[in-house]
């Protein structure tokens, strides 16, 4: 079932624990409140981290990919650097994610095709 | 509360969410592209969209595995990625928490970011619907966007054996996620959030099995939740939250 032809940093098993994993955990996020808390509050402080939860995890996944990227086996780069900013301001600027994506894709290959 | 009004919900909620079709398209087709290059084949792909339909979390446990990460951080990341569909599981309670069970088990598989952005302010403004008719706008908002989503997976998925390693894809994924953000920071406590959790982020990377990543997030959520209230202190009147 798994690609032999790429080399792949997970096994098939792998592969399907984090599927089946993610869809029963994702579910019982969604139904928790809805199929069984029913109408009760909840805490206060319990809502107000969970209102910080995507914003705070994403930027924490993202922040080390921008310092130490990748296709550069990790050393710093201004291409990389410049592209992750100017895809940033974009989105916060305009908070069109489609738009802020074009200027992001279009500024790693436009640079790569001038400085790289 | 007739069957034709909840049909017409049903086709409002449809042509309501069409413009997402923009971007739930181009982000499937990402994900099957990205998965490719992650090893997946087409049947895989297409079950992870299928089975845990949530981008940003999908996203998350893609580049976490290609890292090498212990299943457990990878889990617990995408789950944390995704734990504020609880909240508008919480905020949905109120308005479909009558309908049956087979019914709020659909709507909690069917809880996205677009479907609850819509739904929120379409029922706060119809004071006239029932659960009827509520439950028939929130399915709506999804029949057009979750099968595009599918469908963009397959074909990305597809192509994704033909795109060139040339293009520079392993950093499309920072630069999507980074796109995402940006309309996610609505108040001053979700910009602190964000900046105290790629501060911890850099340091913490010296953690073994990613678990920096936990913890930066963690850093970020008190953050967040600090900051909302000292806002809220200084400035009551001015209160910005959701």
């Amino acid at each position: 079932m798994n690609g032999t032809e790429t080399e792949m940093a997970f096994d098939t098993m792998t592969l399907w624990i984090v599927i089946v994993g993610l869809a029963i955990g994702s579910f019982a996020l969604r139904f928790a409140f809805i199929g069984l808390v029913g109408n009760r509050a909840m805490p206060d402080w319990l809502m107000r981290h969970l209102r910080y939860t995507a914003v705070a995890i994403i930027p924490a996944l993202v922040a080390p990919l921008v310092i130490w990227p990748a296709p550069t086996d990790g050393a710093p780069s201004l291409i990389h650097f410049t592209a992750a900013a100017l895809t940033f301001a974009v989105a916060t600027m305009t908070k069109n994610v489609l738009f802020a994506m074009a200027t992001g894709a279009g500024s790693l290959w436009g640079l790569t095709y001038l400085l790289g | 509360m007739t069957i034709s009004t909840a049909k017409s919900a049903f086709w409002k909620g449809m042509r309501d969410s069409a413009p997402f079709i923009l971007v739930a398209g181009p982000f499937g087709l990402l994900f099957g592209v990205l998965a490719t290059e992650a090893g997946l084949n087409v049947a895989e792909a297409f079950s992870f969209s299928l089975a845990v339909f949530a981008g940003a979390a999908q996203f998350t446990a893609l580049q976490l595995m290609q890292e090498y990460t212990p299943t457990l951080i990878v889990l617990v990341s995408a789950l944390a990625v995704n734990l504020r569909v609880a909240m508008y599981s919480a905020s949905l309670t109120p308005y479909l928490g009558d309908a049956p069970l087979w019914q709020r088990a659909c709507a909690a598989y069917m809880t996205v970011d677009q479907s609850y952005a819509l739904s929120i302010i379409e029922f706060e403004r119809r004071a006239d619907w029932g659960t009827r008719e509520r439950m028939a706008y929130f399915f709506g908002t999804n029949g057009l966007v979750a099968p595009f989503w599918m469908a963009a997976t397959v074909t990305g998925s597809l192509i994704g054996a033909q795109v060139p390693d040339s293009l520079g894809l392993d950093f499309v994924l920072p630069l999507a996620f980074l796109a995402m953000i940006g309309p996610m920071l609505r108040t001053r406590a979700h910009v602190v959030a964000c900046f105290t959790a790629c501060a911890v982020s850099l340091p913490a990377t010296l953690m073994p099995f990613n678990l920096g990543l936990i913890v930066a997030g963690l850093a970020g959520m008190i953050a967040g939740a600090q900051a909302e209230l000292w806002f809220a202190r200084r400035s009551p009147e001015l209160e910005d939250q959701e």
